[in-house]
């Protein structure tokens, strides 16, 4: 075999290349061969070599699908097509079809071959042209050539028909407006005798009626009576050895047909009601012991399930679906779970007396039907049967595969949220979650666990001793360690002293020193993650008020960090150790109790902030032990340092700077309004003048104070250092929003821009001086829609608020909508001081983030 | 609609592709190891399908073939693997038993055979036998013009001798 490059020689056959490529031992010589082909290959491209295009086509072929680049052979497929001859063209239209697709411009060029081929005299070479325009022809071919394609359509031969059928389809799915010039043809060809022609064309019509809705009213009207008589010849009909498969005539014919009835009968009651008879008699008399008799079974089920069916051709469709469920065939039980995740909608009754049998399935050797398995489940799970379930789900989390543990987990979080009525069940499964699989757990799945805690004061012995335990045996579950490290810095004299027991616990002796122990512990364990060393350093902080005792040796511990190369850790540290050794006076009262986490309004801005995806609290550089709140309770504890602008107005900084907030439970408040919003620093808005009045009225009246260890500008917490000069604006009645229920209340104008306005109209209930609803109502006075819309408020100490979720997101311009949200404030110094806010808006417009905020202190006397 | 089609032998080794959504060139070759590994990790027993970047990949071995086909999550799988051994019965028509081998040497072929099958992830004909007459047709075709290429070649021979 001489392989060498002859100038004229006529290169290696087909076959022979093939061979010579098989019989090298390793990949360099099987590149040195393809490099050798490649290059005699492009000598004959370039020396324009009629005779042997073919062969090289073939050979270019070949190399493509053993991975080499060959796009210098795309001309040469043109050069193909171009040729009179058959072969020629149809090698040509291979290599178009295999080496170019869609997006490449050296398709256009094809274009005319393709008008001129689908005028040819010879049916083959037509069909060729087809063929490839259905495979890869691109939007602007595809309006191009449809005239052409519609007109084969009418063809006599039905090769060509069937072709021009299929072909339709991809030029329907490119260019959808088309639909409607092939209804009529799809419609008549549905009379043809032709099985290659009504397959193709059954299937343009189901295309066709996704395209457009005229196309399905107009194909429900023409074609259902002559579908039914397909369907019906096709089951009825004797032995037919061309198209049987398995005893059956043309299972395909049989899928497609009620594929396309699925369509045509989908909300349609008569349409539904017309193909009665006709599913049942198929469902009822195929055979389903081959994999062509299940097929048309499940197509059927699918399609009784997807009309408006007969409630006993429903019953019907749910006893075979048992019956393949129970199947000891793979294929047939994941098909099974498939349809019984449609089933549920219809018949719940039915889908839930499975639920042994699906649970099975959860942990079946099959990673496919566990998938299936798990999202039914997740489908099925109701009150009453939500605690039997979850117990089932979370012995199996502890044995599932790795890469299974996940799925398992995030369904087994997200079950156990929506469906826990009892909050100490609550903890025990997501205890046990954490213990198990806690690396698998998402982020705010356990700030949510800690949110929860917060408020269940009864509850919190029990969890901190729980976790405490929990803790000893399955340390190396990260979250698990969080949450824990967390609770004992929190809840560290009811671990040491047993408070607050609940009947089914066994008093634990933990020492004070065990305590500390643990937090040691971990914090040695986890010296990579920055956020477990940054927690548990906290935590030890508390602690070291909590139990005085061990302050030394505490103090002892967080100083080893004290060059901690991260900067987040060695600034902790040296705060930390600062407020020990200098501080005591006031570390009681710094390291107090954290106020209770507002439950509802974190979990209504959880929901927006992932519905807005905005930026995460995990991007936050400075993870508070507090975990990430979303909106102050008005019980907030003012921060020093950094933030003595609350809405961060003065500062062009992205408001969470690296700067460590210097006493952990207060920083929650800094990152509050800072993450969670924009990338871009905050624009928009101007600060207003009175940003003076608004330090004063939240702030313990100090100067901002960068970076530094508590001073002695640091005000204890839970005093006011100064009254706050507000004096209510004149009330703004306008803007025909005044609500009439108030007069009152007035309706204000709360805050306007050139882009926003915001009124705020006001309700009292009688009885309850203290307390008032606000109705805040958002306008956009530009051209631009709005959205990703997003309302905060934040209050001074003296008040509480509490927002509920807004009407929409969106925002429609130039005041066509209006978007509500109302609110309710609680002024404990009703009588005394009157209401402030200050606010916050942010929102996109055209893609671009935006963000307004201002300060509302016109709000009508008496509130 | 079916997305591509992969036939993969044993080892790995990519012996027919064809693609009905467009995937960019770089992407394909990703998208075949993604799945080959994906499928060829599937032990005997389990079932015949399985998940993949929100489609569904069907896939039947036949001796040291793997045949597999990416589909829309609302396909009709079962479907599918009938599809799957359609091909596989007209390829073994045509070939005469067919072996890996045959697929190897004549690639081209088996291309043309299943453009008379699938066209656009479309089913086209449910007839082996017409797909047959259809495919040999053509190859007749192409054989009359071989040999009137060669008659020609061999008259001009002749005559320029």
């Amino acid at each position: 075999m001489d392989l060498a490059i002859n100038p004229f020689s006529s290169g290696t056959r087909l076959r022979d290349m093939i061979r010579s490529i098989r019989a090298c031992k390793t990949a360099a010589e099987e590149r040195a061969v393809v490099r050798r082909e490649c290059a005699a290959i492009r000598a004959a491209i370039s020396e324009d070599d009629q005779d042997y295009r073919h062969r090289n086509m073939a050979k270019l072929m070949f190399i493509h699908m053993l991975g080499y680049p060959t796009h210098f052979g795309q001309m040469e497929c043109l050069k193909l097509i171009a040729a009179a001859g058959f072969p020629e063209k149809r090698i040509g239209y291979l290599g178009l079809m295999l080496l170019l697709d869609e997006r490449q411009e050296v398709l256009m060029l094809v274009t005319n071959s393709l008008k001129q081929d689908l005028n040819h005299s010879n049916q083959f070479i037509v069909g060729l042209a087809l063929c490839a325009l259905g495979n890869i022809c691109s939007a602007e071919m595809a309006r191009d050539l449809a005239p052409e394609v519609e007109r084969l359509l009418q063809s006599r031969d039905p090769n060509t028909k069937k072709k021009a059928a299929l072909c339709s389809i991809r030029i329907v799915r490119k260019v959808p407006d088309l639909a409607e010039n092939f209804m009529g043809s799809a419609a008549s060809l549905l009379k043809e005798k032709h099985h290659g022609v009504l397959l193709s064309t059954v299937q343009l019509c189901t295309e066709l009626c996704k395209a457009s809705n005229d196309a399905l009213e107009y194909l429900r009207k023409s074609c259902l009576e002559g579908l039914v008589r397909i369907l019906r010849d096709v089951s009825n009909s004797s032995y037919a050895p061309e198209y049987e498969v398995a005893g059956i005539t043309d299972p395909f014919l049989h899928i497609r047909v009620l594929k396309l009835m699925r369509t045509l009968g989908q909300g349609d009651a008569d349409c539904s009601e017309y193909i009665n008879d006709i599913l049942a008699q198929v469902a009822t008399k195929t055979e389903s012991n081959k994999n062509a008799g299940n097929a048309i079974l499940y197509e059927c089920v699918e399609t009784i399930m997807g009309i408006e069916a007969t409630s006993g051709l429903r019953v019907l469709a749910i006893n075979i679906l048992g019956r393949f469920l129970s199947n000891r065939d793979n294929n047939i039980r994941y098909v099974a779970l498939n349809m019984l995740m449609k089933a549920i909608a219809i018949d719940t009754q039915a889908v839930q007396r499975h639920r042994a049998t699906i649970l099975e399935c959860v942990k079946d050797a099959d990673v496919s039907i566990r998938k299936r398995a798990l999202e039914l489940v997740y489908l099925l799970v109701n009150d009453t049967n939500v605690k039997p379930l979850t117990k089932e789900l979370v012995d199996y989390l502890e044995v599932s595969d790795q890469d299974f543990k996940e799925d398992l987990t995030a369904r087994i979080c997200s079950i156990v949220e929506k469906f826990s009525q009892d909050k100490l069940w609550y903890l025990d499964q997501m205890f046990r979650v954490l213990s198990l699989a806690g690396n698998y757990v998402k982020d705010d799945v356990w700030h949510t666990l800690i949110v929860l805690m917060s408020n269940a004061s009864e509850l919190q012995g029990y969890s901190v001793r729980s976790l405490y335990k929990a803790f000893q045996s399955c340390g190396e579950q990260e979250s698990l360690v969080r949450v824990a490290v967390w609770c004992i810095g929190e809840y560290g004299e009811m671990l040491v002293n047993n408070i607050s027991m609940l009947n089914v616990e066994e008093p634990i002796t933990v020492t004070e020193s065990d305590a500390v122990d643990a937090v040691e512990l971990a914090l040695k364990r986890y010296s990579a993650d920055v956020t477990t060393r940054a927690m548990c350093l906290v935590a030890l902080l508390k602690l070291s008020s909590r139990f005085p005792p061990t302050s030394e040796r505490i103090k002892e511990i967080v100083v080893q960090n004290k060059g901690n190369t991260v900067l987040e850790l060695q600034q902790r540290s040296i705060e930390f150790s600062s407020i020990i050794q200098r501080h005591q006076s006031i570390k009681s009262s710094l390291l107090e109790r954290m106020p209770v986490l507002d439950q509802t309004n974190y979990l209504v801005k959880r929901a927006a902030s992932t519905q807005a995806t905005v930026l995460s609290v995990k991007s936050a550089p400075a993870v508070t032990p507090g975990g990430p709140l979303k909106l102050p309770n008005g019980v907030a504890k003012p921060p020093a340092a950094p933030l003595a602008d609350l809405l961060d107005l003065s500062s062009d900084d992205p408001p969470v700077t690296t700067s460590v907030p210097t006493t952990a439970p207060n920083d929650f408040l800094q990152d509050l309004l800072g993450i969670g919003l924009i990338d871009s620093s905050p624009t928009g808005g101007a600060p207003s003048a009175s940003t003076d009045i608004l330090m004063d009225l939240l702030s313990i009246g100090s100067s901002p104070v960068q970076n530094g260890p508590p001073t002695s500008n640091f005000s204890p917490l839970g005093k006011e250092t100064k009254s706050v000069p507000v004096t209510p604006q004149v009330v703004d009645l306008l803007d025909g929003l005044s609500s009439n229920e108030n007069a009152a209340y007035p309706t204000i104008t709360a805050f306007q821009s050139a882009t926003l306005r915001i009124t705020f109209s006001f309700k009292k209930q009688p009885g309850k001086p203290q307390e008032t609803t606000i109705n805040a109502t958002f306008t956009n006075l530009t051209t631009s829609t709005f959205t990703d819309f997003i309302f905060q408020a934040a209050v001074p100490k003296f008040i509480q608020l509490q927002l509920d979720p807004a009407s929409s997101s969106a925002l429609p311009a130039s005041g066509n909508g209006l978007v509500t949200q109302s609110l309710s404030v609680t002024n404990n110094q009703h009588g005394q001081k009157p209401l402030a806010m200050r606010i916050r808006v942010s929102y996109k417009v055209n893609g671009e983030d935006r963000l307004e905020q201002g300060q509302i202190s016109n709000f009508p006397a008496g509130l | 609609m079916i997305h591509f089609a992969l036939l993969i032998s044993r080892q790995g080794k990519v012996r027919l592709t064809k693609w009905y959504t467009p995937y960019p060139q770089k992407q394909r070759s990703k998208v075949i190891k993604e799945v080959s590994t994906l499928i060829l990790a599937r032990g005997p027993k389990l079932c015949n399908f399985v998940d993949w970047q929100g489609c569904r990949v069907v896939y039947k071995r036949y001796a040291s073939l793997y045949f597999c086909m990416c589909i829309d999550p609302a396909d009709n799988e079962l479907e599918t693997l009938q599809i799957i051994h359609h091909f596989v019965e007209i390829l073994d028509r045509y070939f005469g038993n067919v072996c890996e081998l045959d697929l190897i040497f004549n690639f081209h072929k088996a291309y043309f055979i299943l453009d008379e099958i699938l066209i656009a992830g479309e089913l086209q004909e449910s007839n082996k036998k017409a797909v047959l007459r259809l495919v040999t047709a053509q190859d007749s075709l192409v054989e009359a013009a071989k040999e009137e290429a060669s008659s020609l070649s061999k008259i001009i021979a002749q005559a320029t001798k």
